[in-house]
């Protein structure tokens, strides 16, 4: 194991504000002030937070429409969040881009979108962008296993290796794709790792709910692509606690395609659970900081909650802004 | 100085001039480092800026869009191109689910993402169903992008240098028809612009509003119809978006007979849109329907004699503007339809 102590309350840190934030918006969605389709990440934190904590700064992440997580784990602003969330100008994207469209560049998360697969083609172009200026930075995509069975997921895969760009691609395997389970959208015997082997890039399947396994595997890996090794996949085995869009269980609501004894077992496999009990077994945490921590994180996104309510609405009379640069003059009239 | 060069030629240019000024820009697509050179139009920059600026791609139009967004919004410029603009279709999602909302929907904070597609646009020789569509229509009826459809030398290279100093994604729709023509070109052009439309024939008695290369059409149409003793004024909205309303409008005043010609259908086409314009901002100085001119509605025929029933041309835009002005005339226009010296396949 290849972290300090300070790296992993770090991680377990992140994962702990990933999960109160997501449990957070359930909790206040149903009150129909969160007017924006919401995609929550509880139960996926170790993926985002794994590959985050090994990247630097200037290293460019993008995201998918379960974005939350990844925009937290790179250091995106928690309030600007939660106030995009609630359509107020103080948000990420002054209430434009809702829960699906986030941005935070000063801390290198480029942007997420909506569109299944989209974004893998964005983080191939950074990192060619990164390759041209030759520099030692990478770039990330994350994107769901249901990404991978887009057009552009192997457009993107085949481009990145012709020219061997630092670019690593995160699937998160939650193993539904809304709905539908891997035995109706792959072959028996099929994996994503083959498929992107078969483009000639290096992948691996790992644990996605242990968050050292997950940053163990990316730092490996990103070290390589730093060498000019690019470019990886790196396949992390998860789920979603919710459903796929809105704030409940899906057996809350009576849904079949998961049953709640599914639900059980990888609620068992908690990746927050987990580290918390590895840092206490080590020494590095009692119960009692695990739960102070947990506190420090309630607080936090209650409050964001709070102020977001409160905040300024965008004006009417903004509506056009940015459509185009406020600073091109057009001709037409 | 200014001399006579092809569209090709100013094509060349405007992206070589472009690429010396900006050291962010490459270009890739299918085929650009060809010794043929998309038709001789980056050959040039080939030679001068080598292939780390100017390389290949596989057949891949939606991710070499995404990858052209990506590397934008870390401050490059790509030029993508299309040989044929119906394989745009296929890049459809990353177009216009992203790159033109790109600015907006992040309220600037991940700043735009500039890049130019060119659309280069079939036309006659058996191209066919699927290599002679023109998706000017479709893709300019998305906010967040530039789309323009240059029709001379001058604008070949005015636009193409403006498109590579624009501040959004931009399409430009060239017309392989319009390759060879010629034109008086100025070797430097200082401050290209996106946006206005170009009055090429002031007239007074109607006003033919015609795209790409149905701008030539219009002015053969315009030279017949003269020695009939009517005046045409030839209007080419050179962009579609941003639409240089106040011109166009202006010049429909100007005759209050309009007829719109376009290369593409005319159902929600852009002949519609600028009847449309027409009919809001100049009603009162109509004096006859508007007429619209587009491709006729079926898919593009490939056999020579369908084909010539299927395009607009110059003998058709003539009779739509004597029927506008209800004048009768014995002439046989078909005389005045240039004879196509395209050399195919491609």
């Amino acid at each position: 194991m290849n972290f300090d102590n300070d790296q992993r309350m770090r991680m377990h840190k992140d994962m702990l504000l990933v999960r109160v934030c997501e449990e957070g918006i359930a909790r206040v969605y149903p009150d129909q002030e969160i007017r924006t389709p919401t995609h929550l990440g509880s139960g996926q934190e170790a993926v985002a937070v794994g590959v985050c904590a090994i990247l630097e700064r200037d290293d460019i992440a993008v995201s998918h429409h379960r974005g939350h997580n990844h925009y937290l784990a790179k250091g995106g602003d928690v309030y600007r969040l939660i106030a995009e969330l609630y359509g107020r100008e103080d948000g990420c994207a002054h209430g434009r881009g809702g829960s699906v469209h986030l941005t935070d560049r000063s801390v290198g998360f480029l942007a997420s979108s909506a569109i299944v697969g989209q974004m893998i083609a964005v983080a191939t172009g950074v990192a060619l962008s990164m390759k041209m200026d030759g520099l030692r930075n990478i770039a990330v995509s994350f994107f769901g296993d249901a990404a991978c069975e887009e057009g552009v997921f192997y457009e993107s895969l085949n481009f990145a290796t012709i020219h061997k760009l630092p670019v690593l691609f995160v699937c998160e395997n939650n193993l539904y794709s809304t709905e539908s389970p891997m035995n109706v959208r792959a072959a028996e015997g099929t994996t994503i790792t083959g498929r992107a082997e078969s483009l000639g890039v290096i992948s691996e399947s790992v644990d996605g709910n242990d968050v050292l396994v997950v940053a163990e595997a990316a730092q490996r890996f990103a070290s390589k692509l730093r060498d000019g090794g690019g470019p990886m996949l790196l396949e992390c085995m998860t789920y979603r606690l919710r459903e796929h869009v809105g704030p409940f269980r899906d057996h809350e609501l009576g849904r079949s395609y998961r049953t709640e004894a599914e639900y059980l077992e990888w609620v068992e496999r908690c990746p927050i659970k987990r580290s918390g009990n590895q840092l206490v077994a080590d020494g590095l945490a009692s119960e009692r900081d695990l739960a102070g921590w947990e506190e420090d994180a309630e607080r936090m996104i209650n409050e964001a909650i709070e102020k977001a309510r409160r905040a300024d609405w965008p004006k009417a009379s903004e509506l056009f802004k940015n459509v185009y640069h406020p600073l091109q003059i057009l001709s037409a009239k | 100085m200014t001399r006579d060069i092809t569209y090709a030629q100013a094509l060349s240019e405007g992206l070589v001039d472009s690429m010396e000024s900006d050291s962010g820009i490459f270009v890739t697509g299918i085929a650009v480092d060809y010794e043929s050179g998309i038709f001789g139009t980056t050959s040039e920059a080939l030679r001068r800026f080598g292939k780390t600026r100017v390389f290949d791609a596989p057949a891949m139009e939606n991710g070499l869009t995404g990858i052209a967004i990506g590397a934008a919004a870390m401050g490059k410029r790509a030029v993508i191109v299309h040989p044929r603009n119906d394989f745009m279709f296929l890049a459809m999602d990353e177009l216009i689910n992203l790159a033109s909302k790109w600015r907006y929907m992040y309220a600037g904070n991940a700043g735009g993402v500039p890049f130019l597609t060119r659309a280069i646009v079939g036309r006659g020789w058996g191209q066919g169903a699927t290599h002679s569509q023109s998706l000017h229509a479709v893709m300019s009826h998305f906010p967040g992008l530039y789309v323009g459809m240059p029709s001379t030398p001058y604008d070949a290279k005015e636009m193409t240098m403006a498109a590579l100093r624009a501040d959004a994604p931009t399409i430009l729709f060239e017309n392989r028809a319009l390759y060879n023509d010629k034109g008086a070109v100025p070797e430097k052009i200082d401050s290209p612009r996106i946006g206005g439309a170009r009055i090429l024939r002031e007239g007074k008695d109607v006003t033919i509003v015609a795209t790409s290369v149905m701008v030539r059409e219009a002015l053969t149409a315009a030279d017949a119809l003269a020695k009939e003793g009517i005046s045409a004024m030839v209007v080419d909205p050179r962009w579609v978006r941003p639409l240089d309303k106040e011109t166009l409008a202006h010049a429909i005043s100007a005759t209050g007979h309009l007829v719109c010609v376009d290369t593409t259908w005319e159902l929600c086409g852009l002949a519609s849109e600028i009847a449309a314009l027409a009919v809001e901002y100049c009603f009162n100085d109509l004096k006859a329907p508007v007429r619209r001119l587009t491709f006729a509605d079926c898919p593009a025929p490939v056999s020579a004699p369908l084909e010539d029933a299927f395009y607009p041309k110059a003998s058709t835009i003539t009779r739509a503007c004597l029927m506008t002005l209800g004048v009768k005339s014995s002439t046989d226009f078909g005389q005045i339809d240039s004879i196509d010296d395209f050399k195919g396949p491609y």
